[in-house]
């Protein structure tokens, strides 16, 4: 399942990233900050209202921002 | 004599680089809590142990060599030595946090492998500790086969032995470079997290504070509700607060006019040194310390992590007009000053998001247009509380904000779907571990801020007003005469009211938005002069500017004026730094014309629907 549906407060593990659907400038950032295969993150906060855009990523011992459209293109399985 | 050597703090961004630069050359390079502070290169001078000087560079945070963003092709470019006339830096500063070395330790390696001189500062071991951690930097040495210092900048612990590690280091200069094999990001990631492994000795299952006041203060309900209640505050405190200090400005300023009128012999130096100095860059000079508690306020939520917490809460918002919340922290930079503001897009990467930012930062209500605001509203808005602990005066005030918010995000929208259209750009964001704000950083930021406001006052402003003054005092009026209609700036004013004069303006307003094009706030000090010249007698003149709008403006008018300045790019500076960033007088030109329309368009709407709602 994609990281986008994934629960709340609950470690994920990433198995694919899908670079494609993703601006060139996004995916490199993305890989700079460690979102790639094998990394585990767990969604901590889900912005405001309705969209619930953007969500707040723990990632090691770095919380992140990212849009939910990222986090569609993320495919993840429970750790 | 040797030469001259050169070394270069490099990193990821929030390391602490800055604060190092800080620590290490005693210079006031800007520092906050959140990524992509620093946005461009800057020098300053170290001296080793030995009594030698270095310069030192201090660069933007970096993830990668594989730029993202225009300020992180510029630490690449200094690094590896393809930056305009520069050499590559004899030695290298590698700064990571301690706390977070799985990410740190992947740039670091990739700086690693030029195999120039290089020093790793192991910044923040407090925050370490903090988090429960004891490091080993001994072993962190080992691993990456580089002298490793552990250092608290902020504190200015490890700075001597950081020192020595450089001299060390320089020594090394001028040999060949030993280049590492050169290994995948993939590869560095795995290898990171080896050698974080490798240096962390313990670490205590504490329970970082982060994800607990996270829980509220990016609560979907609560968050938004708590920063709007923020800025709402910050606008109250701006009226309330600065209410005792400015009238003992004021006061200030009233005596020494008294004083000069005693003793200077009437004739034209005590005109100048009263209607010119005194009444014109005084009046402005009064807002000090209101520039003051606004700055105190965002310092305060820059220092301790939040601003980058309002950048996700203001994600949505700005979604919705085609940007992220990425350009949130420039925009709010832009409440200070436009010209930081528009520096701070460098770190956008998308680049039509950046130049959209660019256009849309001048309206952001910038610290410069608080005394315009505050002169007006004070003159024409009564002092009364609707509601407990709600000043109306702050709420007018507020307002104004609001408007130039709203504009942004309409024009951005118009952009964005115009000249700047393309794919709706993302968001990535680091949101940095909480920091208390330490005072003394924060004494010397509002002193810094302070500063810059009396240098303004005494350059730009007191320039632009004398100008206006001369202007003003001549030719000389027949007795009977307005002093205004007789001088060359009474033609001015003539020329130019006809264009002001459908939307509400009165003559000395359309005179004092001519020098107000170097700065906002002349303004202000180009009102006070001109009634001040223009006084019959002298008890007239002694009247405040406050005064005068208040007994001779009316409430229409002096709305319209304050819907003008939501909008109008009085600012000469804002405009060189546009051009500078986006290479050219184009999008500068946009940005002027569309500005003074919208400024005109805006002040005409107010005083038309003023009128007509009998005001
Ligand atoms: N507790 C603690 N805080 C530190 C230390 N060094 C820096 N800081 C804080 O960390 C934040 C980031 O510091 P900066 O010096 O602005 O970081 P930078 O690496 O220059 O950041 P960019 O310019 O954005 O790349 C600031 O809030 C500093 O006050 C440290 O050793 N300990
Ligand atoms: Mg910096």
């Amino acid at each position: 399942m994609t990281l986008d549906g994934f629960d709340s407060e609950r470690s994920a593990r990433i198995t694919s990233v899908d670079w494609a659907a993703l601006a060139e400038d996004e995916s490199k950032r993305l890989q700079a900050l460690g979102v790639d295969e094998g990394a585990e993150v767990a969604i901590m906060h889900r912005g405001i209202f309705g969209t619930r855009d953007p969500i707040a990523l723990r990632l090691g011992n770095m919380t992140i921002a990212i849009r939910r459209a990222h986090a569609a293109a993320i495919t993840v399985e429970a750790v | 004599m040797s030469r001259k050597y050169t070394a270069a703090l490099v990193g990821n961004p929030n390391s602490g680089k800055s604060a190092l630069f800080n620590a290490l050359t005693g210079a006031r390079q800007k520092i906050a809590n959140y990524a992509g502070v620093t946005v461009e290169r800057k020098a300053g001078r170290l001296i080793l142990p030995s009594g030698e000087p270095v310069e030192l560079l201090d660069l933007p945070g970096s993830y990668s060599f594989d730029a993202a963003s225009p300020d992180e092709a510029v630490t690449r470019d200094v690094v590896k030595g393809t930056f305009d006339g520069e050499a590559v830096p004899d030695v290298l500063v590698i700064v990571i946090d301690a706390a977070n070395l799985e990410q740190h330790l992947v740039f670091a390696q990739e700086v690693l492998e030029l195999g120039r001189p290089t020093v790793v500062a192991l910044n923040m071991v407090d925050l370490a500790e903090r988090d429960g951690l004891t490091l080993d930097p001994a072993a962190l040495s080992e691993a990456l086969g580089v002298p490793v210092v552990p250092t608290v900048a902020v504190r200015r612990r490890g700075i001597s032995e950081l020192l020595a590690a450089i001299a060390e280091a320089e020594t090394h200069a001028d040999e060949e470079a030993h280049k590492r094999w050169h290994l995948t990001l993939p590869e560095r990631r795995l290898s990171a997290k080896h050698i974080a492994r490798g240096t962390i000795l313990s670490k205590s299952t504490r329970h970082s504070i982060e994800n607990g006041v996270d829980k509220v203060l990016l609560n979907p309900w609560i968050g938004p509700v708590i920063l709007f209640g923020l800025l709402f505050i910050i606008f109250q405190a701006v009226f309330a607060w600065a209410t005792p200090f400015a009238d003992a400005l004021e006061g200030g300023v009233g005596i020494l006019s008294e004083a000069t009128t005693d003793l200077v012999p009437a004739g034209i130096v005590r005109d100048f040194l009263t209607e010119g100095v005194l009444e014109g860059v005084g009046s402005v000079v009064v807002f000090l310390p209101q520039i003051v508690i606004l700055f105190a306020f965002i310092l305060i939520m820059e220092a301790s992590g939040y601003m980058a917490r309002a950048a996700f809460l203001m994600d949505r918002l700005m979604a919705g007009v085609g940007l992220s919340g990425k350009s949130f922290i420039p925009l709010l930079s832009s409440f200070a000053c436009a010209i930081p503001g528009i520096m701070a897009t460098r770190s956008i990467s998308d680049p039509k998001d950046r130049l959209t930012t660019i256009l849309i930062a001048p309206l952001m209500t910038c610290s410069a247009r608080l005394p315009v605001y505050a002169v007006i509203i004070a003159a024409v808005i009564p002092r009364t509380t609707i509601g407990p602990g709600i000043g109306l005066q702050g709420l007018v005030l507020f307002a104004l904000y609001v408007a130039g918010i709203v504009g942004a995000m309409v024009v951005a929208l118009v952009l964005r779907s115009t000249v700047t259209k393309g794919a709706a750009s993302g968001f990535i964001m680091e949101l940095p571990r909480y920091q208390l704000p330490r005072l003394k950083d924060l004494a010397i930021g509002l002193w810094q801020r302070a500063w810059v406001f009396l240098r303004r006052a005494g350059t730009i402003i007191f320039v632009a007003t004398i100008a206006l003054w001369v202007l003003l005092s001549f030719p000389k009026a027949d007795p009977g005469e307005s002093q205004l209609d007789a001088s060359f700036a009474g033609a001015v004013a003539d020329a130019l009211h006809p264009v002001l004069e459908p939307v509400g303006f009165n003559r000395e307003m359309s005179l004092a938005l001519v020098p107000a094009i170097a700065a906002r706030e002349v303004a202000v000090s180009a009102l006070a002069t001109t009634y001040a010249v223009d006084a019959e007698d002298e008890d007239v003149a002694a009247e405040g500017v406050t005064e005068k709008i208040a007994a001779l403006w009316s409430l229409p008018t002096a709305l319209a004026f304050l819907a003008w300045f939501v909008f109008a790019p009085q600012c000469l500076s804002t405009i060189a730094v546009a051009r500078r960033e986006t290479n050219g007088w184009k999008w500068p030109t946009v940005m002027v014309v569309y500005l003074f329309a919208l400024a005109w368009l805006a002040a005409g709407a107010t005083h038309w629907i003023a009128v007509s709602l009998g005001l």
